[in-house]
């Protein structure tokens, strides 16, 4: 079972609630990705031995001026107008390829090969019984979702996945909620968290996951985004308190389970809901 | 020679457009003949990246030696100097006066780009 928390709106808690969901689970072995490859936070609060380091690259293409019979082919052929074809060999942009490989296959003559460019790493390590794994964006890298998807080549073939996501509605988040199960979309009761959520909401139904959501610094704000999740039949699977004794724990990269037990039993029953709905969807 | 030129509109008296890789339009006018063609840009100007190397295969293709434009980042800089067009940026005021100015020497080809990408 993979579960994603996701969110519109940045700084809701979707680390929070994904590491604190991980080992709340009494299962023997979860997998937590971390999938928020630009600003990977899981490892503070997990602080996991890193055993293992793979470098991820994109194909980018590379041009033999000999072979090259300024066509333009590969230019027409590009979205990203990461090549230019002018009246000799084609100028080449890195930073704007995507690396979907189409200029290789339409270019007549082969003069275009595929060098990879490094964007960034994939690290795995071990807390408890967490098999942890994220990845890591170069700075000043534009392109995410390749990264995204190498992280998640590490999803259990059998047991618990959960996956923190980016924040946002764009390819980065569509990366890492693709082929999950379910979607858990964090939210705080502010006007901000409401607009950003209907939004996210908006995305999954298009994308056909099923998701619920949860309320973090649940008592402030106003019951807005309450009365939307009753309005558009949406389960509130758990809501956080604004506890001081929490937002202290967080302030010094603590799980709140560790230092308030008394909220294991909430993330406990959120993952029962899930595995519930899981297990009823499936039919058995 | 042939130069390209970008614009806001369709005349010699139309107003420069500051913009390369967005610019509303380019404007080419073969300097012998006083005869001058209107390119429409608006497929780059909705470009989600690289409209500025888009537009520079643009002028390419139209066969320009030089580009008089108000600014030219670094991508598009790049692109039109591998295919040996000269440059000038900080045109301002009308093509017309613009094409006039460079005639005259007032305005000169530039050796780098004068903005960032994305200014």
């Amino acid at each position: 079972m993979i579960i994603a928390i996701a969110s519109g709106k940045g700084g809701t808690g979707k680390t929070t609630v994904a590491v604190n969901l991980a080992c709340s689970s009494i299962a023997d072995s979860v997998r937590l990705l971390d999938c928020d490859v630009e600003e990977p936070n899981c490892h503070i609060f997990l602080n996991p031995e890193i055993q293992r380091c793979e470098i991820v690259g994109i194909p980018v293409p590379e041009v033999d001026e000999n072979k090259c019979i300024a066509c333009s082919e590969c230019s027409r052929i590009c979205q990203y107008h990461a090549i230019a074809s002018l009246k000799t060999k084609p100028l080449v942009f890195p930073e704007l390829c995507h690396g979907c490989g189409g200029c290789t296959k339409i270019c007549p003559t082969g003069a275009i090969s595929e060098i990879r460019q490094e964007i960034g790493v994939v690290e795995f390590g071990r807390y408890d019984n967490i098999e942890f794994v994220h990845g890591r964006l170069n700075i000043g890298q534009a392109m995410s979702p390749p990264l995204i998807r190498a992280v998640k080549q590490n999803v259990a073939a059998n047991g618990i996945t959960i996956i923190d996501c980016p924040p946002g509605t764009s390819c980065p988040v569509i990366a890492a909620v693709k082929d999950s199960d379910y979607v858990v979309l964090v939210t705080e009761p502010t006007p901000f968290g409401l607009h950003d959520l209907s939004l996210a909401v908006e995305t999954m139904r298009e994308l056909k996951i099923p998701f619920g959501v949860c309320i973090n610094r649940a008592d402030t704000g106003d019951l807005k985004v309450v009365d939307y999740c009753r309005q558009e039949n949406i389960p509130i699977l758990l809501e956080i308190p604004d506890d001081r004794r929490i937002a202290e724990a967080y302030s010094r990269g603590q799980l709140i389970i560790n230092v308030l037990p008394e909220f294991k039993s909430g993330f406990q029953k959120m993952f029962d809901r899930i595995a519930e709905y899981y297990h009823e969807a499936r039919g058995h | 020679m042939k130069i390209a030129v970008t614009t806001i509109g369709e005349t010699l008296g139309a107003a420069i457009d500051l913009r390369f890789g967005r610019a509303a339009k380019f404007i080419l006018l073969d300097t012998e003949t006083g005869v001058f063609e209107v390119v429409d840009n608006t497929q780059n100007l909705n470009a989600a990246q690289g409209a500025g190397i888009q537009a520079a295969e643009t002028v390419v293709r139209l066969g320009a030696q030089y580009l008089i434009t108000g600014n030219c980042g670094p991508k598009a800089f790049r692109t039109l100097q591998a295919a040996g067009i000269q440059v000038i940026t900080g045109a301002e005021g009308t093509v017309g006066e613009a094409v006039e100015r460079f005639k005259a020497g007032g305005l000169k080809p530039s050796s780098a780009p004068n903005v960032e990408g994305h200014w």
